[in-house]
């Protein structure tokens, strides 16, 4: 059983962790894919930036003395999750409103995302430098070590992936609620239908740019935050993040909200499925196998992960460029 | 010659007067073996340039993949053009990658079948499914196989080595490779929308960056090939002005004929056809001109442009290194070389190019320097502890500049500074 | 004074100008008919009433007031309401919602509005739930109309509403038409199905080269054998 418990760790768990990561940052960029129809490139820059608002926010609170129950980290999220997103329309009104005002096309939208994402990253690395951090000030992280029936070793779960696993939960309902209950989200959703039509309609177009840069930074500087806190704080995150996302957001198809979840769960599994070492998994069964059990049995080493993102993208392409959720038909 | 015309030829005369006064200032200032060693990669960037320039200017196309076409050109050529491993050639290595090959082709040949089974009335269902299939099954043999290949490689002879090949041969097939790479990604993604094709090139770009620092068998990892071969007079033989010099008319050269080659095709029928579809792509498309096939023409021509910059680039560094000239930003850094010269204008990317580099290249030691004095006066004035990376974060601050000038100039001077004069036909 | 007064409106498209003179006006509570060839501007016309392209002479004034050069998301700050051709439901929000989304600009209680759209196009109440996306054709320009309705418009712009539909479909667009008509509503319709369509005109407008080449009323225009013969088929 312990094989179990070891895939349960390094499979499930894992896969679980980096899927809600992906899925908090693929929301924000199917958003302002279909809503602002651009692929925005600078959204893992947001990740980090938002992290290390919250970061220098936990500072402060570890100076001032305070001690709490969870860790300060993730309190401190919540007041950087308010000043990510407007930073957010801050970004959106110096250098990509005047560029869309001006009618350019989304492509130079795309190249000027580029602009700023490198703009935020040299930033950021001179101010905070190239060096990991960690996230947790005050106390280290509580592990949680559950008993498997059957087994030695125990499922392993540690505090900020718990606040993670609830954090995307109750995102995910209030953004339900948020997209088909309330008014501006139903705006929302029309002018990433048909941009045409909800002018001419009379929606407020500049709420809904406005509503979907303080959902995609908020939840920008949320996946960041708890990124961090489950590993470290890693300045250079930005590109190597976007790929998983882009390929999330597509997967699931452009401007589908609940697409984007799906689609950074899958990318997420699909990721830490393919260089999970299999042949652990057999092991129990190595006698009644017909072949040898090699000591290394995964689908990818674990240096090309990228691949499985960049795969799922290159098949999604070429087989349902909508996507599987049938995002807007794209011209 | 109208007037607008003479102005822009004049502007063109005064602005590279201005860059020749630059560079010349270089030479007093920093000496020969420094500049010319400064022009040779200028020149090498402005050919990259060229290839950047044609795929934003005349199709539109974004291309963030830049820096992986650049490595699989330096790749290519230093694998072309190195001397042979006689290890290598003695032990069962060939062999295996020869059967490599052989795999490779087996696959591909059958999933060109699979895309073309139309024609024998396979469904789109069946078709998807077979093809899913194939990519596994081939992927499965394909990396099993090269799991087995490295490992024999690096264990009987370290390496594979070069093919001993001339230096120019090395250069051609880094274009070629380059160009059959953005084939593929160009085949998949140009039909759909342009924001695919930036996605795809940045997940190939890291792909490639991810698979040279990886594959030791193949590019010896981090104990880097050196030295590369030169196809003049190396500086090893004694003059390093003379070498150098040597190796920037060799570049200078290369970018003439490319310039040529590149006006003339812009002045063709086919150059027309380009500059019509980006104007209008619905008009062309209605007047039955194949957009898609266009463009991919232009995507692989400018990464063949792209690989055979790369690889000039790395004979001249003779030092190949895997991990070391892959930064993702400098990417961006041709970016700025292009939009700053005015995209879609050949003249424009090379100025770009070789203004840009020396700017990049000398913002180094005054970055380093400011931050030096930053971090002194803090200590002495405010009692700051300066970060003990301050060097590094120097650096950081012209990934920002990057950042800023390509915002800027997309907002206030979208055209360049050396806008595409309008033919007159 | 006429709601909507178009007089000698002159525009185009950046340098390229496709109205050079046209002339439009209606009482409250017709409905008026634009036809005519292929490239005469009819489309064009309803167009330039809400900006989507350069006005370089002449002017648009409506209920009193000049809107010449108004911008589209003004429009329903007007109460005029405009109905596309082709993509006029928002695909992915159900019926209820494309409802809601055209009442946007209200911020009053428009229950009863929404129970009169489903009481014109009945077939909606049963599909409100669904995706406007996945509706018939027919269906989804009950939709369109239901939308352009939640603003109590005083006038509705419609853009060629047959156009695609099977002749089934068509005689009851235009019973839908002269049904809002009726509740006090002015149509301004652009239209390809001339005969039927100025059959039920109060006003018909032809345009040929981006003017007026005949204005009437739309019996008139049809008992008028030069147009029956140039724009009619006879």
């Amino acid at each position: 059983m312990n094989e179990l418990v070891f895939f349960i760790n390094k499979g499930l768990v894992s896969g679980l962790i980096i899927g809600s990561i992906y899925a908090l940052g693929a929301i924000g960029v199917t958003l302002i894919f279909g809503i602002l129809r651009f692929a925005h490139f600078a959204h893992g820059d947001m990740m980090t930036l938002g992290a290390f608002v919250t970061l220098i926010l936990t500072a402060a609170l570890a100076a001032l003395g305070i001690t709490l129950p969870v860790p300060l980290a993730f309190i401190a999220m919540f007041p950087a999750m308010v000043i990510t997103a407007f930073i957010a329309i801050g970004l959106d009104r110096t250098f990509y409103k005047p560029l869309r005002q001006a009618g350019a096309r989304p492509v130079v939208l795309v190249m000027a995302s580029v602009g700023v994402t490198l703009m935020l990253q040299g930033l950021i690395r001179l101010f905070a430098g190239v060096r990991a951090r960690d996230m947790f000030i005050e106390a280290p992280k509580e592990i949680f070590r559950i008993p498997f029936p059957g087994a030695t070793r125990p499922v392993i779960v540690t505090e900020p992936q718990v606040l993670l696993i609830g954090f995307v939960v109750v995102a995910v309902i209030a953004l339900h609620w948020f997209l088909t209950r309330s008014r501006l989200g139903k705006a929302m959703r029309a002018v990433s239908d048909n941009p045409e039509l909800a002018r001419i309609t009379g929606i407020n177009t500049n709420h809904v740019v406005w509503a979907t840069w303080i959902i995609g930074g908020a939840l920008a500087c949320a996946a960041g935050t708890l990124l961090s806190m489950d590993v470290t704080l890693k300045p250079d995150l930005s590109f190597n993040i976007l790929l998983p996302i882009f390929a999330a957001t597509i997967v699931g198809g452009i401007g589908q909200p609940y697409g984007a979840i799906a689609g950074g769960f899958l990318v997420g599994f699909c990721e830490t499925l393919a260089v999970f070492n299999w042949s652990i998994l057999l092991r129990p069964f190595r006698d009644e196998l017909w072949f040898e059990l090699p000591n290394s049995m995964a689908l990818v080493p674990t240096q090309y992960k990228l691949m499985v993102p960049f795969l799922i993208l290159i098949i999604v392409l070429i087989f349902r460029p909508t996507g599987i959720f049938r995002g807007r038909v794209l011209a | 010659m109208s007037e607008e015309r003479q102005y822009s030829v004049m502007r063109d005369v005064v602005l590279f007067a201005a860059l020749g006064l630059l560079i010349l200032f270089i030479f007093v200032s920093q000496g020969p073996v420094y500049s010319l060693r400064m022009m040779v990669e200028a020149g090498c960037y402005a050919i990259i340039a060229l290839g950047l320039t044609i795929q934003w200017g005349y199709a539109g196309l974004f291309n963030v993949g830049i820096m992986g076409f650049i490595a699989a050109g330096a790749a290519t050529s230093m694998i072309v053009s190195f001397p042979q491993n006689a290890d290598f050639w003695n032990s069962g290595g060939p062999g295996l990658v020869a059967m490599f090959i052989v795999k490779l082709a087996v696959s591909g040949a059958a999933l060109w079948a699979i895309y073309r089974s139309e024609r024998w009335g396979i469904g789109p269902k069946l078709r998807a499914l077979l093809t899913a299939i194939a990519i596994a099954v081939a992927y499965l043999v394909l990396s099993e196989h090269m799991a087995e290949m490295s490992d024999e490689i690096e264990q009987a002879s370290g390496w594979m080595g070069g093919l001993g090949m001339p230096v120019f041969v090395g250069w051609i097939v880094a274009g070629i490779v380059a160009g059959v790479i953005a084939w593929l990604v160009g085949k998949i993604c140009l039909g759909l929308r342009a924001d695919y094709l930036a996605i795809a090139t940045l997940g190939i770009a890291q792909i490639i960056k991810h698979f040279l620092k990886n594959a030791d068998w193949l590019t010896r990892g981090t104990l880097t090939v050196s030295p590369l071969p030169w196809p003049v007079q190396t500086p090893a033989d004694g003059e390093f002005i003379m070498a150098r010099a040597s190796y920037l008319t060799v570049v200078a050269i290369a970018i003439v004929i490319i310039y040529l080659l590149l006006q003339r095709a812009y002045h063709s029928p086919w150059g027309r056809m380009m500059r019509a579809i980006r104007d209008n792509e619905n008009a062309a498309a209605s007047m039955g001109k194949d957009v898609n096939r266009r463009r991919l023409e232009i995507f692989v021509l400018g990464c063949i442009l792209m690989g055979f910059g790369g690889a000039v680039l790395i004979h001249f560094a003779s030092i190949y290194d895997p991990s070391g000239f892959l930064d993702l930003n400098h990417t961006f850094l041709i970016w700025v070389m292009v939009i700053l010269g005015g995209s879609g204008n050949n003249r424009g990317a090379i100025f770009g190019a070789i203004f840009v580099y020396i700017v990049w290249v000398m913002s180094e030691p005054v970055a380093l320097m400011l931050f030096n004095l930053i971090g002194t006066y803090g200590q002495a004035w405010l009692g700051w502890e300066p970060p003990s990376d301050l060097a590094s974060r120097a650096l950081q601050m012209r990934v920002f500049v990057i950042g800023l000038t390509i915002t800027l100039v997309l907002r206030f001077a979208p055209q360049g500074v050396l806008p595409e004069r309008q033919a007159r036909h | 004074m006429s709601l909507l007064e178009i007089s000698d409106l002159h525009a185009g498209y950046g340098q390229m100008s496709i109205l050079k003179g046209v002339n439009l006006t209606l009482e409250q509570g017709e409905i008026g008919v634009i036809v005519g060839p292929n490239g005469a501007g009819k489309s064009t016309t309803l167009k330039a009433i809400f900006g989507m392209l350069n006005i370089t002479e002449g002017s648009i004034r409506f209920d009193g007031k000049d809107i010449t050069g108004i911008r589209s998301e003004q429009l329903a700050d007007h109460r005029i309401a405009f109905v596309p051709q082709e993509q006029n439901v928002f695909p992915t929000l159900s019926v209820h919602e494309n409802l809601e989304m055209g009442a946007y600009v209200r911020r009053d209680d428009f229950s009863s509005v929404m129970d009169h759209v489903y009481d014109i196009f009945p077939p909606l109440k049963d599909k409100r739930g669904q995706a406007a996306g996945e509706l018939s054709g027919g269906q989804r320009q009950m939709v369109a109309f239901g939308r352009a309705l939640m603003i109590e418009p005083k006038l509705i712009l419609l853009d060629e509403p047959t156009a695609g539909l099977s002749p089934m479909f068509m005689s009851q667009i235009f019973d839908r038409v002269i049904a809002i008509n009726r509740t006090g509503v002015t149509v301004a319709m652009v239209e390809q199905n001339a005969k039927q369509a100025l059959a039920i005109a109060h006003k018909g407008f032809v345009l040929a080269g981006g003017r007026n080449s005949y204005t009437d009323t739309g019996q008139n225009l049809l008992n008028n054998p030069e147009v029956a013969a140039s724009f009619l088929g006879g």
